[in-house]
């Protein structure tokens, strides 16, 4: 069995800035894996309800409006109320330092900040999936 | 600009200093790199001379200030007359609180207000809304109604200051709110002066808050020219912006090529909805940015200004000069930032404040050190303010008009901007126009590929980004951040309650179906929008009405 | 399987990881497929297909809105293309559904093409079956935008809705008449835009040409974006298949296209086993070595290889 690593790319909330999604994701597509991608101006209720039907491996969500500890939070929430915790939820944009840990322990599995190279983030992604 | 005979005869000299010169020391010490790019990307010669610039025609291309096609500046005196404004776009949390940071600034000498207004009140939503959770009050300020906006600029007296405001798609609504807390201090409409950004094709394609589709937005853009025109003849009523498309990461050369090319749609628009040409261009304005590499950014303004210039008399057949002259904001680009060693950005910031003012700007915001990582900190934001002072009295580069003009590399450069930019207007043409080209996704397209060729420069290290890719440290300073009280959303939330249930509630209904009639018959809707206002119907009421006859865009993503 | 009864239970989470084993693993699908095959055949099955740009998820999303007013359960497989090159993909096709993400009542799934040709996945008429035992009254399938050589799309639907565009720059007439020709019903959308007239009449004229067509197919202007006119082509959906039922034409469509699957599956295990059986002496490389070197001939070898595995 041949497994494809399908991320969820999405812009959860108003923030319309998503050069850093649109990066992530080409550089995903280029890394082999499946993305699918929604766009802006996502509620996170949508953002869990793609999640499920696609049957994603990871979340990566991207915030630049500062609504991180409101947005990540309610995904994983979400994720725990319809029993798919399993699915690995990760960030980037602009997140304070002082934010992650507090983030990670609500169940971010990583943050990544401006400056990340792509490839940092698909050797997590591939290192951290359940293969 | 020189006889061809001195032309040929430095084109042989040329020669000979590469076969002589020049080769036996590349032979000895080879060169750094292979070859050398502009920040864009683009090739850079070795050297250039009058050859690189021989069919330049000082009259025809480059003019006196003040004078067509402008190339040297907009008017005859430039810096040496009037500083640019220094407008710091500043904005968060509670009108309360930005009114705070306003009245700051303006002691501190800045000469120009620039608003930035939270998600929510970009997008048309109260705070209340469920989309409006998590976000308001976060990247700029929360206005929901007039009550909210009369507190922001409470002891502000709206007929001395300048303020601009970064509001598109719910442009009309904001200026009328402007416009009514003018009223309430005494300051009529035609005193006021300042600037809506109301651009929204390039929210389209780069920025993302727009609400309306294409038609309905070009027809509420229109309406605001008009109105202005007979009533509020000071107001700048657009900042058509390449800013947002060059942070989406498009070279400098589309920067210019698309944000004309929407430019030229507006224009359109306008003339379609038969106003007459000199009667709006004048108060057209542009914003743009500045990277990091100073003489590709200075080439950039100059060939922007030029262009223009041409497109308005030649292609619209302006009489006016002022509808020819491209005035212009500037603001340091924001992703040349980096969140590693954020006080290296302080130098950015001043590289790229100087290529604004050797370009010529009308106003400039200096970003804030620590932009990559939050909002700025009051320390911060006074640095950033500092380095245009600096620039302005301590440079000198502000002693002469243009001072980079004649230098062959600059001078090459500004044409080579220019061509190329006018290739995309011309393609763009082809295509039907800058809605029809982002209807189909080219411009979104063009800029997505370049942001990517971009990346991966950067993660080859073919591009340096100092701390980020290259002379990284371990230890990375504690950054003291600002942090918006997360409690601006309830606050919010229980002013509304308030408003409505303290307003008289009949006569918004009344107004707000006025605008609905408005909005679905011809009538320029700006007076509608005005009456509403001023009875203290919400933001999101009053986008509501427009949202729901008018629909909402959908955006064409080009991955 | 438990995840099999918690879909027919209505499960969203256990039909989406039904299809992800279907994509990724051979043998579980064909576990999954058998368990699930009698519970299928329920669901009306419509290709949505046409150019790049033409606007099929826009079209696919009002489509999809019209028929939850009647209360149907909608299945949606958009498929987009994978890089030859990484094998990975963007699927961005949800963008322009996200109205019905909260929907309990709508199920939609990206999939990359993995580099089957033809517009669809290798996987997407499984994934279909698997919709169909959910209890989807309707399922979109909704093609590779790339104009050339999406046909399959006519061997996994009922009905073939082709979407055309004005202005895209190709006319009619250079698109490969074999493409136009599976289309049941013509979506001229944009119809708001210069041109929309000059496509439908070209549609005209290209069926005016068409031999044997049982039923001359529809042209309906649709201005997807703007929901004008989707209720009609609804209609005109249903109506196909009304006349595909009455007429027969169904049973016949659905019995050609199983003849091309069975083949199909067939074809792919044959090719698997040569592979197998040829492997421990040299392999299929081997032959081509002997025919390179014009020592025998191909109907020789295929006819040794055919023993190999038994056939002959």
């Amino acid at each position: 069995m041949s497994k494809t690593i399908r991320v969820l790319v999405a812009k959860p909330g108003l923030d319309g800035h998503d050069r850093g999604a649109k990066m992530i994701a080409r550089s995903l597509r280029d890394a082999g894996m499946e993305v699918i991608y929604t766009g802006l101006r996502q509620s996170p209720e949508q953002i869990v309800a793609a999640a499920i039907q696609e049957d994603v491996d990871v979340i990566g969500m991207s915030i630049l409006s500062g609504a991180h500890n409101h947005l990540f939070p309610k995904v994983i929430k979400l994720l725990k109320e319809q029993n798919a915790e399993d699915i690995m939820v990760i960030g980037g944009g602009v997140i304070p330092e002082e934010d992650i840990p507090g983030l990670k322990e609500m169940g971010v599995k990583a943050i990544f900040t401006p400056g990340t190279p792509t490839k940092d983030t698909v050797e997590f992604i591939r290192n951290n999936v359940n293969k | 600009m020189f006889d061809k005979e001195k032309i040929d005869q430095i084109s042989k000299s040329k020669k000979e200093w590469e076969e002589t010169k020049l080769d036996k020391v590349l032979s000895r010490f080879p060169e750094r790199k292979e070859e050398f790019k502009t920040g864009s990307g683009e090739k850079v010669e070795r050297l250039y001379t009058p050859e690189d610039i021989k069919d330049l025609d000082y009259m025809e291309d480059l003019g006196f200030p003040g004078e067509y096609p402008y190339t040297r500046g907009y008017q005859p005196t430039m810096h040496r007359g009037r500083l640019w404004t220094m407008r710091m776009y500043a904005g968060f949390a509670t009108a309360a609180e930005s009114n705070q940071r306003y009245k700051y600034l303006v002691e501190n000498g800045s000469t120009g207000l620039s608003v930035a207004f939270d998600l929510p009140t970009q997008i048309g939503y109260d705070s209340d809304h469920p989309l409006a959770e998590g976000e308001v009050g976060k990247v700029g300020v929360a206005i929901d109604s007039l009550a909210d906006m009369e507190i922001l600029f409470d002891g502000i007296p709206l007929d001395k200051v300048s303020t601009s405001m970064t509001i598109n798609a719910p442009a009309s609504a904001l200026l009328a709110m402007y416009i009514a807390v003018a009223e309430k201090q005494g300051v009529s409409a035609d005193k006021l002066r300042g600037t809506i950004q109301n651009d929204i094709l390039k929210e389209y394609v780069a920025r993302g808050t727009y609400i309306f589709p294409t038609e309905e937005s070009m027809r509420l853009i229109t309406d605001i020219f008009e109105y202005c025109s007979e009533n509020v003849p000071k107001w700048n009523t657009i900042s058509i912006s390449g800013y947002h498309i060059r942070e989406a990461g498009s070279t400098a050369a589309q920067e210019v090529g698309f944000t004309l090319a929407d430019g030229i749609a507006y224009v359109e628009a306008a003339i379609k909805a038969g106003l007459d040409v000199d009667s709006f261009a004048p108060r057209l304005s542009f914003f743009f940015n500045a990277h990091n590499d100073l003489l590709e950014e200075v080439a950039k303004f100059r060939a922007a200004r030029r262009l223009w210039a041409r497109i308005m008399k030649e292609r619209f057949g302006a009489k006016n000069p002022k509808s020819m002259m491209l005035k212009f904001h500037t603001q340091t680009g924001g992703s040349t930032l980096t969140a590693q060693q954020p006080d290296n950005n302080v130098v950015r910031v001043a590289i790229q404040a100087l290529a604004a003012v050797l370009g010529g700007t009308q106003s400039l915001h200096t970003n804030s050190r620590d932009e990559a990582l939050a909002l700025p900190t009051e320390d911060s934001v006074t640095i950033a303010l500092r380095t245009q002072q600096i620039l302005a009295n301590e440079s000198g580069v502000t002693n002469t008009v243009d001072p980079l003009a004649g230098s062959y590399y600059v001078e090459a450069k500004t044409k080579e901007i220019e061509d190329e930019a006018m290739k995309y207007i011309d393609k763009i043409d082809d295509l039907g126009g800058a809605p029809k080209a982002i209807d189909r996704g080219y411009i979104q397209q063009e800029i997505t590929d370049a942001a990517y060729d971009y990346q991966k420069a950067v993660e080859s290290g073919e591009v340096v980004v100092v701390g980020m890719n290259k002379y990284k440290s371990d230890k990375e300073p504690k950054q003291e951040l600002l942090k918006v009280d997360p409690q601006v959303g309830e606050m919010q939330k229980e002013r509304l309650t308030k408003l409505k249930s303290e307003r008289n509630n009949e006569a918004v209904e009344e107004k707000l179906e006025a605008l609905r009639k408005a909005c679905e018959g011809d009538d320029n809707v700006m007076p509608y929008i005005v009456d509403a206002v001023k009875e203290y119907a919400t933001l999101g009421e009053v986008c509501g009405v427009m949202r729901d006859v008018f629909g909402e865009y959908e955006q064409n993503v080009m991955l | 399987m438990e995840l099999i009864e918690r879909m027919l239970e209505g499960d969203k989470r256990a039909c989406a990881k039904l299809i992800t084993l279907i994509e990724n693993d051979e043998k579980a699908g064909e576990e999954i497929i058998k368990a699930i095959y009698p519970k299928t055949g329920n669901a009306h099955v419509i290709g949505i297909t046409g150019p790049p740009g033409a606007g099929k998820s826009t079209l696919t999303d009002k489509l999809v809105k019209d028929l939850r007013k009647k209360d149907k359960k909608i299945g949606i497989i958009a498929v987009d293309p994978t890089s030859p090159f990484s094998g990975g993909a963007i699927l961005g096709d949800r963008i322009r559904m996200n109205d019905h993400a909260l929907d309990p009542n709508v199920f939609i799934r990206s999939m990359g093409t993995r580099g089957y040709l033809g517009g669809l996945s290798k996987q997407t008429r499984n994934a279909v079956k698997v919709l169909d035992a959910y209890g989807c009254d309707y399922i979109f399938i909704e093609t590779v935008g790339v104009g050339q050589s999406e046909v399959d799309i006519v061997k996994a639907a009922d009905t073939v809705v082709m979407v055309m565009v004005p202005g895209l720059g190709d006319d009619i007439q250079s698109i490969k008449a074999g493409i136009m020709e599976i289309g049941d019903i013509f979506a001229v959308n944009k119809s708001d835009l210069m041109g929309s007239q000059r496509t439908a009449t070209e549609i005209k004229m290209m069926l005016d040409l068409s031999e044997n067509l049982d039923r001359r197919p529809p042209i309906v202007m649709v201005t997807a974006n703007r929901n004008e006119n989707i209720d009609k082509l609804v209609e005109e959906i249903d109506s196909h298949l009304e006349y595909m039922d009455e007429s027969g034409n169904l049973e016949k469509r659905r019995r050609n296209n199983f003849e091309d699957e069975l083949i199909n599956l067939v074809e792919l295990e044959i090719k698997k086993l040569i592979k197998e059986k040829t492997e421990s002496d040299g392999g299929i490389k081997k032959y081509a070595d002997q025919l390179l070197s014009r020592d025998v001939d191909p109907y020789s070898i295929r006819d040794e290889i055919l023993e190999k595995i038994n056939l002959k």
